[in-house]
């Protein structure tokens, strides 16, 4: 799908790497490329025209992403990407309102930015994690989930999709279940919100962190939406320009209203106007339409893979358009560096999820992350190369 | 050298690593070393006794780049006094970075003087000169 709006596509590459970060379309270059030759100008400061232009640009993005993910604009906040975010949850909100004894569940496939800021936080604080047993296919379910509440729980904290094993869990579910029992319900968007439609009111959820550069928006920018009157009692993590109303010699300080007093310094501007452009753009297409794309290729790929003996693959009934392999005998970088000469990117690695490895009984992947603009040809090519990946060591030695 | 003859030595001491596993031996300098720019991970243990390299050994994950090569320095080091080691160590690190270095110290590490052909696999070639080059210095503080 769209293929041609992709300069990067046009070098015949295939791009398998859309966990880690995706392809910018042509629009979405274009309001970078506009606001850096046409209006550069500081944000909420400026009275001149380049300035108006870019702060009504600037300022209309939080109404995309309210309607994008279904928030009021005011519950959205502007960050360097999923993981400030959920650095903001963590020492911002969790931090002041958790306490010794607390419990917060979590699980072993989710990505760095959702487990290490909770280690921290229970070192410093004296939080208890608990991590949820993953079922047979490695996926999370509400049952398990219901299995490790006590009377301590305090917030359950996941990924929508893991990034490894590419399950999307229940989020209105469990959300509905966090809500009827008190407790807080902390999404990781970064892998689901730029593939399917995510909602953030009706999963009952109190935040949800994304970034822009995996849903065709530039790097440096992402989103934290969190529930309004959370996000009153939040503390921000940076202080300076830009957020506060006020400060005296005596040390008197006001801090702006909500949003604004969790943007401190000059924002990501060109970044955010680029993100606003990626939102537009994914909604032109329609995130059902991009789900079922996804899902059409991952079912036509295991289809041809299975028929591959030295092909293993971790992750067959997720339902993502994330596959995760390895060949047989062959380390997960050499794979990798072996698709590379077929001009397919893929990722190996642990993919920053560190502790799935106690679940899946193996430290590394290759990984296969699937987006629109990819095709049946890309999985094609795929396929043929693992076909003849027999002499595999001929290639990358 | 022949294609066929590098891929060989590279691929034997993949396959079969020498001295892969550790012991619980007190008597070793330790290390673990994982690239930053790739996932490799690999950890140490050296065991030197009158300045004489008695012993190497290393487990983790890592490519067919960095375990053969650490396998190959292995082999290379045990034996070595100290001094000697070191002189293997940056006469090799010269090899993958370019410049210039005596051949005839490194025996069959020369297999990765094509190395930087490919950027990216520079850093798996170095892990092993990395980790051992690090105890090494650990070595000097304890003096």
């Amino acid at each position: 799908m769209n293929r041609d709006d992709f300069p990067m596509l046009k070098n015949n590459i295939v791009f398998f790497d859309n966990g880690a970060t995706t392809l910018k379309p042509k629009s979405v270059i274009d309001s970078v490329v506009d606001y850096m030759s046409n209006h550069t100008s500081n944000i909420h400061r400026g009275d001149y025209d380049a300035a108006i232009i870019t702060n009504k640009l600037y300022d209309n993005v939080r109404n995309i992403v309210s309607s994008f993910v279904n928030c009021d604009s005011r519950e959205v906040i502007y960050t360097s990407g999923a993981t400030q975010s959920l650095n903001m949850v963590v020492f911002g909100y969790m931090k002041k309102h958790l306490k010794a004894g607390d419990e917060v569940l979590l699980n072993k496939a989710e990505h760095a930015s959702n487990i290490l800021p909770w280690i921290v936080l229970s070192k410093q604080i004296g939080i208890v994690i608990k991590y949820v047993p993953l079922d047979k296919n490695y996926e999370l379910t509400l049952e398990n989930i219901k299995k490790c509440v006590t009377s301590k729980t305090r917030v359950i904290s996941l990924a929508q999709i893991t990034n490894v094993i590419g399950d999307v869990r229940d989020v209105y579910s469990i959300g509905k279940y966090c809500h009827e029992n008190n407790i807080l319900f902390n999404v990781d968007g970064a892998q689901s919100v730029p593939h399917m439609r995510v909602d953030f009111k009706k999963c009952n959820m109190d935040f949800l962190s994304f970034s822009g550069h995996k849903m065709c928006g530039p790097t440096g920018v992402g989103i934290l939406v969190g529930r309004y009157e959370l996000l009153e009692e939040m503390d921000p993590l940076c202080y300076g320009g830009g957020m506060n109303s006020y400060f005296e010699e005596n040390g008197d300080y006001e801090l702006k209203s909500i949003p604004t007093r969790f943007e401190a310094g000059t924002t990501p501007i060109a970044e955010v106007i680029g993100l606003g452009e990626a939102i537009k753009y994914l909604m032109n297409i329609g995130m059902d339409n991009i789900h079922n794309h996804e899902m059409e290729l991952k079912k036509y790929l295991l289809d041809k893979v299975k028929d591959i003996p030295n092909v293993i693959v971790y992750n067959t009934s997720s339902n993502s358009g994330i596959f995760a392999f390895n060949i047989d005998g062959v380390f997960a970088q050499d794979a990798s560096i072996y698709l590379n000469s077929f001009n397919i990117y893929v990722r190996a690695g642990n993919h920053c999820a560190k502790e799935l490895k106690d679940e899946i009984k193996i430290k590394n992947t290759v990984r296969v992350s699937m987006y629109f603009y990819n095709n049946f040809d890309d999985v094609d090519r795929l396929v043929s190369a693992l076909k003849n990946s027999k002499d595999i060591f001929k290639v990358v030695l | 050298m022949d294609n066929d003859l590098r891929r060989e030595i590279i691929m034997d001491n993949y396959i079969d690593p020498m001295n892969k596993g550790l012991i619980n031996d007190d008597g070793y300098l330790k290390t673990r070393t994982s690239s930053e720019s790739c996932i490799d991970d690999l950890s140490f243990m050296m065991k030197i006794e009158n300045n004489i390299i008695k012993d190497i050994r290393f487990d983790g994950e890592a490519c067919a780049i960095s375990t053969s090569a650490t396998s190959i320095m292995i082999r290379s080091l045990i034996g070595k006094s100290v001094d000697d080691a070191k002189k293997i160590l940056i006469n090799y690190k010269n090899m993958i970075e370019e410049k210039d270095y005596d051949k005839e110290l490194l025996s069959e590490l020369v297999v990765y003087d094509s190395i930087s052909k490919q950027p990216n696999r520079k850093n798996c070639a170095l892990l092993p000169y990395k980790a051992i080059n690090s105890m090494l210095g650990e070595l000097n503080n304890r003096d």
